[in-house]
């Protein structure tokens, strides 16, 4: 009976987390997805027709504007019942719409600040304040940048002292394991304390 | 260099544009099966009817052998997510894949499963 026989290898089907990578264009997302991942980024591409969002037939939608959206992500095993996945979110602010679906379920993200054009992580910053989705910023110090600290950082996004500011590199594999352990940690905290 | 699908009335249109909504017969959402960019899929039994699948759905129960994410599927297969959600709800509908839904919002994580997440980053 093929019923007997519905999970033949006995294997367990692991549930999925997922944590989000976002900051402006070149803020060096899918760098932190790839020094950290255990598989090279993958790449995966969203049809999106803006006009049809929540629309279910098909009717007209040759008059719809349709766009690709890649979205580069990699993966964690955590353990055989958890793997994690990171999702560098697409960069320009035209994108919104799909950080509705990457962040359902999200739990936590990471905001890459690039202080060379801070202000490309605003739109980010905004976007999981107004959700109220637990969130960390990850100063990516790039070579040749001015060096700010992460304090000068937090006042000029204004971000609120219980949100953790750090700096990092995002190519390094221990400075983005450490900004990921303060994500998740600071996600422990509010989970702790809800407040 | 850019993408077919974006241009209007590209020569290539028909193979473009038409070609996924074709493969998924017209439907844009899969009809029972809600799934997720991180639902995990797992193929669910050894015995398939190849003449009962179209093609890409076969080479999805051949990655779907190892349990992995609907992204993941979509990335190897080079499909966008839409289609292969809709591919996969096909699959999950007549039981050649089974499906385990990600943490959501609605099933907050738990203390347990954090600890975790801590620990599986610190082993790296």
């Amino acid at each position: 009976m093929a019923s007997n026989d519905s999970d033949s290898r006995g294997e367990r089907i692991p549930a999925a987390i997922k944590i989000l990578v976002a900051g402006g264009f070149g803020a060096g997302k899918t760098t932190l997805v790839g020094s950290i991942s255990e598989v090279a980024p993958l790449s995966t591409e969203e049809l999106m027709t803006e006009a049809s969002l929540g629309v279910d037939d098909l009717s007209g939608v040759e008059q719809k504007n349709t766009t690709t959206v890649a979205l580069d992500f990699g993966r964690i095993t955590i353990n055989e019942d958890l793997v994690l996945y990171l999702f560098g979110t697409p960069g320009q602010q035209r994108f919104w719409f799909m950080w509705e679906e990457l962040a359902t379920g999200a739990l936590g993200a990471v905001v890459l600040a690039d202080t060379r054009r801070l202000e490309t992580c605003f739109p980010a910053v905004d976007f999981f304040e107004r959700r109220g989705m637990p969130f960390v910023v990850a100063v990516n110090c790039f070579e040749g940048a001015h060096h700010y600290g992460a304090e000068e950082v937090r006042a000029a996004l204004s971000i609120p002292p219980e949100v953790p500011v750090l700096l990092c590199d995002a190519r390094d594999r221990s400075s983005s394991k450490e900004v990921l352990l303060t994500l998740v940690r600071h996600v422990a905290r509010r989970t702790a304390a809800p407040a | 260099m850019a993408d077919p699908r974006d241009s209007g009335l590209g020569q290539d249109e028909a193979g473009s544009v038409v070609r996924p909504y074709i493969l998924t017969e017209g439907r844009q959402h899969a009809d029972a099966v809600q799934l997720d960019m991180v639902s995990v899929v797992i193929a669910a039994r050894a015995e398939v009817d190849e003449m009962a699948l179209e093609p890409e759905q076969l080479r999805i129960l051949e990655l779907c052998h190892r349990a992995q994410s609907v992204a993941e599927v979509s990335a190897h297969m080079d499909i966008p997510v839409a289609v292969v959600k809709v591919l996969l709800g096909d699959l999950i509908g007549r039981g050649y894949v089974l499906a385990r839904a990600p943490y959501t919002t609605e099933s907050p994580v738990s203390r347990d499963v954090l600890q975790a997440v801590l620990d599986g980053i610190q082993r790296l």
